[in-house]
């Protein structure tokens, strides 16, 4: 038989008989699972989720749902194909077996695979002091039934929101909040709102339109304590400036922590900034060398790209989790002359005060922006970032039509300042510094992060005694 | 029905919203907002204004049974 016959059976046996786990019943792993039957896999497929839900989309949850007019049960994906997949949602994945091929999970079954797709996500980094965290009227956002229990709370009219963070969906929430017209006080660490994402040049415009729409808006300040009533419901919060502020509703929008401490003990390169890959979705073990039978995909994914130095970018995109889930799915039961990379270019929206704010690249990889097109003072413009005469990033404020310019640009490495557009030209066009905080400085993580060349991420891997 | 729009491709143009008023609406110019679980009786109109999507970026559930989620 020649070689080519004889890996061609070995692909088809898989392909009908073989046993593909996926962990995390989310965008990611929906997309995946539809891939998998898209590209003939006709095998077992399990689906895990800690989820009691269906797979569904979060970017409505701090906008339509928070806003009351969509139920936070209400975002369910719609489905692309029948995936015919036994699933397991409602209980947590808690240990992976590498040597005996098996997921184990929370209620005590062990689940077999040949193939495995991580995608478990992150969660809401919870408030810092767990006996405040749990007070009455104390949130965080993430999932379907947080934003069910956070809308209540806004309905029910609250004198005073305080949201903690005002990266893009700790805006966002304050945007609805206005939209509600409840009175809304945002802290945020940093000088202003989504600077770890877009920098100080375009925070401060995002902190004019906060102030412009009610927003109390409070910078360069960190809540030091809540505090809460006789009931247990939180009435005040104490600030690093020396100021109360009474409260009924406290948001902590303080980014999110990646789902790994299941994986701890595989001996898989995994650690605060996700699971790393390389650029086929194929998951690295603590040593840098690459498994044949590990994929990862969406939040917590973390593969070097060539855009960005080979850095490994860790992506918490919606369509990363599309693309990559679908890249993942398709290495998954492909020959290694058939694998595809998963090279995205990254690419995100928010919609905030009537605003809709997109961007694509990556900002903080640059340390200079210019306004290309449009107007600051009416905010319909366009932006792009530079590093060392390169265009890396651009940004848009109600300017959406141009973002695929910029993105083009982008992907060729084009220069920095990009050339004047043909049309609707800003004034000047002078690149100034975009003023992004020192990474080292704790402030609101961005969604997007650059998280160095080593795959093992020793660095800032926590790993516990073993007992 | 489920629906989900991608909105990284979504520009705004805003040709799905006079189709399916009630589903779809303009948040300001260019921020559109959704519903992405309209009444199964809006099908035809949600079908039409993901037709007329330029960049379609309107997906709707291929699954004709209600919530199969197999």
């Amino acid at each position: 038989m020649k070689k080519s016959a004889l890996v061609a059976d070995l692909v088809a046996e898989f392909k009908t008989n073989g046993q593909i786990v996926i962990v995390g019943a989310s965008l990611a792993g929906l997309r995946a699972a539809e891939a998998l039957r898209d590209e003939g896999f006709n095998g077992k497929l399990t689906i895990i989720g800690d989820e009691k839900h269906e797979p569904y989309d979060r970017p409505p949850l701090s906008k339509q749902v928070l806003k009351g007019w969509v139920r936070a049960d209400d975002t369910l994906l719609p489905r692309k194909r029948k995936v015919d997949a036994e699933w397991r949602l409602g209980v947590a994945a808690i240990g992976l077996d590498r040597i005996n091929k098996q997921v184990r999970l929370a209620n005590g079954d062990q689940v077999p695979f040949d193939r495995l797709l991580i995608a478990t996500g992150t969660r809401a980094r919870p408030w810092f002091n767990p006996k405040e965290a749990a007070l009455n009227g104390v949130f965080t956002l993430r999932t379907s039934d947080e934003a069910g229990r956070l809308q209540a709370a806004l309905a029910a009219k609250p004198g005073r929101v305080l949201i903690i963070g005002a990266g893009f969906i700790g805006s966002e929430m304050a945007s609805v909040c206005r939209e509600l017209g409840l009175a809304v006080t945002v802290a945020e660490r940093a000088e202003a709102p989504l600077v770890g994402a877009l920098g100080g040049v375009i925070g401060d415009i995002a902190a004019e339109m906060q102030r412009d729409h009610g927003v109390d808006l409070r910078t360069g300040v960190s809540v030091q304590s809540l505090e809460g009533d006789a009931k247990g419901h939180v009435r005040r919060a104490r600030l690093s400036d020396g100021t109360t502020l009474d409260v009924d509703v406290v948001v902590a929008s303080l980014g999110s922590v990646r789902n790994t401490e299941w994986l701890e003990g595989a001996g898989l390169a995994t650690g605060r900034w996700g699971v790393a890959c390389d650029a086929g979705c194929r998951v690295f073990d603590i040593n840098g060398v690459v498994t044949d039978s590990i994929f990862v995909a969406g939040d917590i994914a973390r593969a070097p790209h060539v855009l960005y130095e080979y850095q490994f970018l860790v992506l918490e995109h919606w369509d990363n989790a599309v693309f990559g889930g679908r890249v993942a799915a398709h290495n998954m039961v492909s020959v290694e002359a058939d694998r595809r990379p998963h090279l995205p270019l990254p690419a995100f929206w928010s919609a905030q005060f009537g605003v809709n704010i997109k961007g694509v690249g990556v900002g903080p990889f640059g340390d200079e922006i210019v306004i290309t097109q449009g107007s600051v003072k009416d905010r319909r413009f366009a932006a792009a970032y530079g590093r060392r005469g390169r265009i890396v990033a651009a940004v848009t404020f109600d300017h959406a039509k141009w973002l695929e310019y910029y993105g083009a640009m982008i992907e060729r490495s084009a220069p920095f300042p990009p050339p004047p557009p043909g049309f609707d030209q800003a004034n000047g066009m002078k690149p100034i510094p975009a003023r992004f905080p020192d990474p080292g400085v704790p402030t609101g993580l961005p969604d997007v992060v650059l998280t160095g060349h080593d795959p093992t991420d020793r660095g800032t891997e926590y790993r516990a005694r073993p007992r | 029905m489920r629906i989900v729009i991608d909105l990284n491709r979504c520009q705004g143009y805003a040709q799905c919203v006079p189709l399916a008023p009630t589903v779809l609406k303009l948040n300001g110019e260019e921020a559109l907002m959704y519903n992405p679980n309209p009444d199964d009786s809006l099908r035809q109109h949600v079908l039409r204004a993901a037709a007329s999507c330029p960049v379609q970026a309107i997906l709707v559930d291929r699954l004709d049974e209600p919530g199969g989620k197999t």
